[in-house]
């Protein structure tokens, strides 16, 4: 195979995930209502009695519930994988002359993307509550959660291409997702944590995502935000390695 | 080349060559191997041991290869439901490297030829089983394959569509010279459509020749007898019968010249409960060489093949 007909198998796995993606409009719909809820609900309540980093409470979590958007949606395309085994209509695509490290970038990217437009429309709405952007920081946030999204797609990719069933899901959205929403800084500044805390959220790779995105958004961040790209960067790299190794092995 | 998953054998060691634009059938109950066979030849499944040359290429180490001279189409429906006919096409198309040029050109042939084109525009949900069927059909088409695999192409289907799906194979393989190679459990299937039929039972090939000479091997008719008072001493030993089977506590004669020797053979049997006399067929042919209907097992869809896939792949 040359590398133009693994280009166009790449962007034949991505047209099919747009196309699924402008066709199912309630998912996007109901993926934003979750994050406007605790925006909304945890971050307008606690908000009238807190504030933080000299921020109303509201606007410090934003950054972190944007995180969470980017979190939930990719980590569950990417278990959707199990469903594609499921039905069949995966093998059609295992059957193609393509090698398997760009079936797994084409599912990978079309997810992100995915997960980017959605992203985005939480960007409009933080407009409303405060939030001000640059052309400049503007970039910079979209370049933290496109690498957020390749991270946590791939990690969703993986889980999904070693499952059998859907009833995993519910404990890897308990023992996974949520852990990594909760330790990742999002409603808590990470200065002053107990320990236990600490370690926890210095493991959470979406700790740095979203202490990236909070300095780019709202000038306040516990690391330089180069070492937060960085860290990312790191984690990306081992997720999508372990992704393509995941992808090799599927029959 | 065969196939074990821990104890258990899918696939012993099965041997056989294709010729170009043959219509090949691998005939079996499910379970019997049909599937793992057509998938190792699909490069999804790796032989245990031996090896397989498909269009020259050997499935274990040129699979990439492989996988751009052959169509396959599953038994179980792979088409996207989101995507419209058209849509699953075009992605095809994409990923089995057809040129882009030809592709909007390629994509209205195979349509034209599967009768799809006024359909090709709505969602694939909408679709009937058949339909779906021919859309897949022509998918495996799309990118000139040499060789096409279709797993049980007609499973479910309703007589007149199974018909229409017989015809644009045979058409395939003689105009195009498209060589086919199918599983089916259905006798009629395999006789009207292979040009030679391997029957496949237990992962073995018991048998393997053109389905007319299959069925005149056996020679004459069938007289299958149902009876208490048997004796099949009695029977052995007469010039007009070729063979003599016990199975499924029927007694099954091939007899030439059945009906000038029926009364004979009555007489000699004693009190018959039934008897039944026909030409030879495929499912004859089946009883004869594994001793027992090809119905016997088929219950669930191919469920020992997937259970087996399934272990093979949590070890």
């Amino acid at each position: 195979m040359t590398a133009i007909d693994e280009l166009s198998g790449f962007y034949a796995l991505w047209y099919r995930e747009i196309k699924v993606f402008t066709r199912e409009k309630s998912r996007i719909i109901s993926s934003l209502f979750t994050p406007i809820l605790w925006l909304g609900v945890f971050g307008g309540g606690l908000g009238s009695a807190v504030s933080l980093s000299g921020v109303n409470y509201e606007t410090f979590i934003f950054p972190g519930i944007l995180a969470m958007t980017i979190l939930f949606t990719s980590v569950f395309f990417g278990l959707y994988i199990v469903w594609d085994k499921k039905i069949d209509f995966f093998k059609e695509v295992l059957v193609a002359p393509l090698s398997r490290t760009t079936i797994f970038m084409g599912k990978t990217v079309g997810g992100s993307v995915d997960s980017l437009i959605q992203g985005g429309a939480m960007l409009i709405f933080g407009l409303f509550i405060g939030v001000h952007y640059t052309l400049q920081s503007l970039l910079a946030i979209l370049g933290f959660m496109f690498v957020l999204a390749v991270m946590l797609v791939s990690v969703g990719l993986i889980l999904g291409s070693n499952m059998e069933s859907v009833e995993g899901f519910q404990l890897i959205s308990s023992f996974l997702i949520f852990p990594m929403f909760f330790f990742s800084g999002t409603l808590f500044p990470t200065n002053n944590l107990p320990p236990y805390l600490l370690a926890l959220t210095m493991i959470d790779p979406v700790t740095y995502a979203v202490d990236g995105l909070r300095g780019l958004m709202l000038g306040t961040s516990a690391f330089p935000i180069p070492l937060d790209f960085a860290v990312m960067l790191i984690y990306t790299s081992i997720m999508v390695a372990l992704g393509v190794l995941s992808f090799k092995r599927l029959k | 080349m065969g196939k074990t998953y821990g104890s258990l054998t899918a696939v012993d060691n099965v041997s056989f060559t294709i010729g170009a634009g043959e219509i090949f059938g691998l005939l079996g109950p499910n379970g019997a191997g049909k599937t793992t066979t057509l998938s190792m030849l699909a490069t999804l499944l790796k032989p245990t041991s031996g090896m397989a040359l498909v269009n020259g290429y050997d499935v274990s180490r040129d699979s990439a290869k492989v996988r751009k001279s052959i169509g396959m189409v599953f038994q179980e429906p792979s088409s996207d439901d989101i995507l419209t006919g058209w849509e699953n096409l075009y992605a095809h198309a994409l990923m089995f490297g057809v040129p882009r040029r030809e592709r909007r050109e390629r994509i209205s042939r195979v349509l034209r030829l599967v009768n799809m084109e006024d359909r090709a525009e709505d969602l694939v949900k909408k679709y009937s089983g058949g339909m779906r069927r021919r859309l897949e059909l022509a998918r495996g088409l799309l990118h000139n394959p040499r060789i096409l695999l279709l797993d049980e192409p007609t499973l479910g289907l309703d007589p007149q569509t199974r018909e229409h799906i017989w015809e644009y194979i045979e058409d395939l393989a003689k105009t195009n010279n498209v060589t086919v190679i199918l599983t089916t459990h259905y006798m009629d299937e395999a006789d009207r459509l292979c040009d030679r039929v391997a029957i496949i039972d237990h992962g073995k090939i018991v048998a393997l020749d053109n389905p007319g000479r299959l069925k005149a091997q056996l020679g004459g008719e069938v007289v299958k007898i149902k009876s208490q008072t048997i004796d099949l001493g009695k029977l052995r030993g007469l010039d007009f019968i070729s063979s003599v089977k016990q199975a499924d506590g029927y007694v099954l004669l091939t007899v030439q010249k059945s009906s000038m020797h029926l009364q004979d053979i009555l007489n000699r049997v004693g009190v018959v409960e039934s008897v039944e006399v026909h030409p030879t067929t495929l499912n004859d042919v089946f009883l004869h060489y594994t001793g027992h209907e090809i119905r016997d097992e088929s219950g669930e869809g191919g469920t020992m093949e997937r259970i087996a896939q399934y272990e093979g792949r949590s070890r």
